[in-house]
């Protein structure tokens, strides 16, 4: 059925850190790996080490440039470093962001569904394709703005993030491994695993410390899945800093290689 | 959006058998068309219908499962559209039946059969079940909001005018073709009205997508409204299934071309042979309203490229 069941207590969904994601893309390659063999699998490829690879992921990492707070592109070559205000302004910054499906609440994917193939799960929300039921025509991945779901030329279906719910519910895993494989791959600790409708969850403690967001919330399909905007950058480093205080260029050069400085400057993070 | 050859064949092509499906009801109601021109346009309209719905299997994964698109009608305009499709060959099949005993008998080119209340309401049926349809075709992109480019207002009285436009052409030219008549002065004029009313309800409808931004920016994407983000690397190198389908791009150059194309054929055309009908000696009405059709069928096919061509998706401003 793809009417959408009632709101369930428990939402199961990731926080992923856009502070800490260093753009390894070790979270899409360990979900390529895992969800290869698992209820979604295969996860076909065309041409996989040809000229030109292409193939079906539930998960790509995008690497942006990310201008200062409150600059714009017309601004740009304007050194925010060199600005005298005692209030810096955040530098420029890279920003690495993986993009899967959100598990929304009111996910248009489910809705536009023609054959009941795409159904969100009454008991954890989970947003799922039964593959046995697709037709393959696409009009899901057009509905979904965040791009969640790709279609499969090999097998004629469409496939889609299953939050690993053959892992997150395995009794045959170490308790320690029923979480997404993309979580547990994750070298910085970037994504994390949880249920979003208890406040007292870890995941749900995150999201109101960082201040969380949910992606274009304009649609109306309250994504479960939150993303922690990056904490403020300071401005153009120490020297910058201390040019801002009025310290002449050449103390700000010796201070920068004084090692107690150093240290201060490591733990005053 | 990737313009999908089957898809816009099915949207143009059954939108025209549904459209001429109407026409046809209209014409039994108002008593205008002969027993004979009504039963060839039914079967006209069923074959164009079919064949559309046909050529819609070409896009789908797997369309041996294809009848799992009845039962989602609650919540998919997609399913709603399948359910509509299908149902209107009963009314449509019942008519042509009813047509039969007058296409036999005596009058089968002549006087309008006069129907019964029986009769009424299977036209009546048949023209509630070809308008849903179409209307079901255009709520299927009028839902989607990540396109805003479909979800304008236009999109439905438009796909409902190509329909009617493209429909009634055909009927004229069929009654035309054979009764040797000229149409009769209110269905020319209903005719010069929809071409005019199309073209300018596109021309609106161009403009406006031309002028809109995508309601969100980069920065609401990734999470950071406000901020001004660019692409530094995409998550691969080469084309995936969201970069061909949903980030097609058409040249802006080729895009004027075409819908200048695109407008000529299905409003300018059609507009000419209406008027020119009766004023060039020795060329049949039938002949002027033949082309009239076919023009407004191939603009219809052009703006229907167009329509996916130029719709952009909001999932575009991750690449």
């Amino acid at each position: 059925m793809t009417a959408l069941p009632p709101p369930s207590k428990k939402k199961l969904g990731l926080v992923i850190d856009l502070d800490t994601c260093v753009g390894c893309h070790a979270c899409a390659v360990s979900c390529k790996e895992w969800n290869a063999g698992g209820i979604a699998g295969p996860l076909t490829d065309s041409d996989p080490y040809g000229k030109a690879p292409d193939g079906v992921w539930f998960n790509r990492v995008h690497s942006y440039e990310v201008l200062g707070d409150g600059r714009r592109e017309e601004e740009d070559g304007e050194s925010c470093a060199s600005s005298p205000s005692s209030r810096l302004p955040s530098p420029d910054m890279t920003l690495h962001f993986p993009r899967s499906c959100l598990h929304c609440e009111t996910p248009a994917c489910v809705t536009v569904c023609p054959t009941g193939a795409s159904y969100k799960r009454a008991e954890d929300g989970i947003v799922l394709v039964d593959e046995d039921k697709c037709i393959g025509c696409k009009l899901c991945s057009w509905a979904c703005p965040y791009g969640a779901r790709e279609y499969s030329p090999v097998e004629g279906v469409m496939k889609k993030c299953t939050l690993c719910v053959d892992r997150i519910y395995n009794e045959h895993l170490d308790e320690a491994d029923r979480q997404p494989a993309c979580v547990q791959a994750c070298p910085s600790r970037a994504r994390h695993f949880g249920d979003l409708g208890d406040p007292e969850s870890d995941v749900s403690k995150l999201v109101a410390a960082r201040n969380g967001v949910d992606l274009m919330p304009e649609f109306g399909y309250r994504p479960t899945n939150k993303y922690l905007p990056p904490r403020p950058r300071r401005a153009g480093g120490d020297d910058a800093r201390d040019d801002a205080r009025g310290n002449a260029g050449a103390a700000g050069d010796a201070q920068a290689t004084n090692p107690l400085k150093w240290l201060d400057r490591i733990l005053g993070r | 959006m990737h313009p999908a050859l089957s898809v816009i064949f099915f949207t143009t092509l059954s939108g025209a058998g549904y459209g001429l499906l109407c026409w046809a009801a209209l014409g039994a109601l108002g008593g205008s068309a002969s027993p004979r021109t009504l039963l060839v346009a039914t079967l006209l309209a069923l074959a164009m219908a079919t064949a559309g719905l046909l050529a819609s299997f070409w896009h789908l994964g797997k369309p041996m499962r294809a009848w799992r698109a009845f039962s989602q009608w609650r919540t998919s305009w997609l399913s709603r559209e399948g359910v509509a499709a299908v149902l209107a060959y009963v009314p449509a099949l019942l008519f042509a039946a009813m047509l039969l005993p007058a296409m036999i008998g005596p009058h089968a080119l002549g006087e309008p059969v006069v129907y019964g209340a029986r009769g009424i309401a299977v036209a009546l049926a048949l023209l509630a079940c070809a308008l849903a349809t179409v209307a079901c075709t255009a709520m299927i992109y009028a839902s989607l909001k990540p396109i805003p480019a479909w979800g304008h207002r236009l999109v439905l009285p438009g796909y409902l005018g190509f329909a009617l436009l493209c429909g009634g052409l055909l009927l004229a030219a069929l009654d035309a073709s054979q009764a040797g008549r000229a149409p009769s002065p209110m269905a020319a004029k209903a005719l010069l009205f929809l071409a005019a009313a199309l073209g300018a309800l596109k021309l609106h409808y161009w403009r406006s997508i031309d002028a809109a931004a995508l309601p969100a920016t980069r920065g609401d994407a990734v999470g950071l409204p406000g901020r001004t983000v660019s692409v530094v690397e995409r998550p691969n190198t080469e084309a995936n299934y969201i970069t061909r389908e949903m980030a097609f791009v058409v040249a802006r150059a080729h895009g004027e071309r075409l819908r200048g194309l695109a407008l000529l054929l299905f409003a300018i055309a059609p507009l000419a042979c209406l008027l020119a009908i009766g004023r060039v000696p020795g060329i049949a009405p039938a002949a002027w309203l033949w082309i009239a059709a076919i023009a407004a069928l191939a603009g219809a096919f052009v703006e229907r490229w167009l329509f996916f061509a130029q719709a952009r998706h909001v999932v575009t401003l991750y690449y």
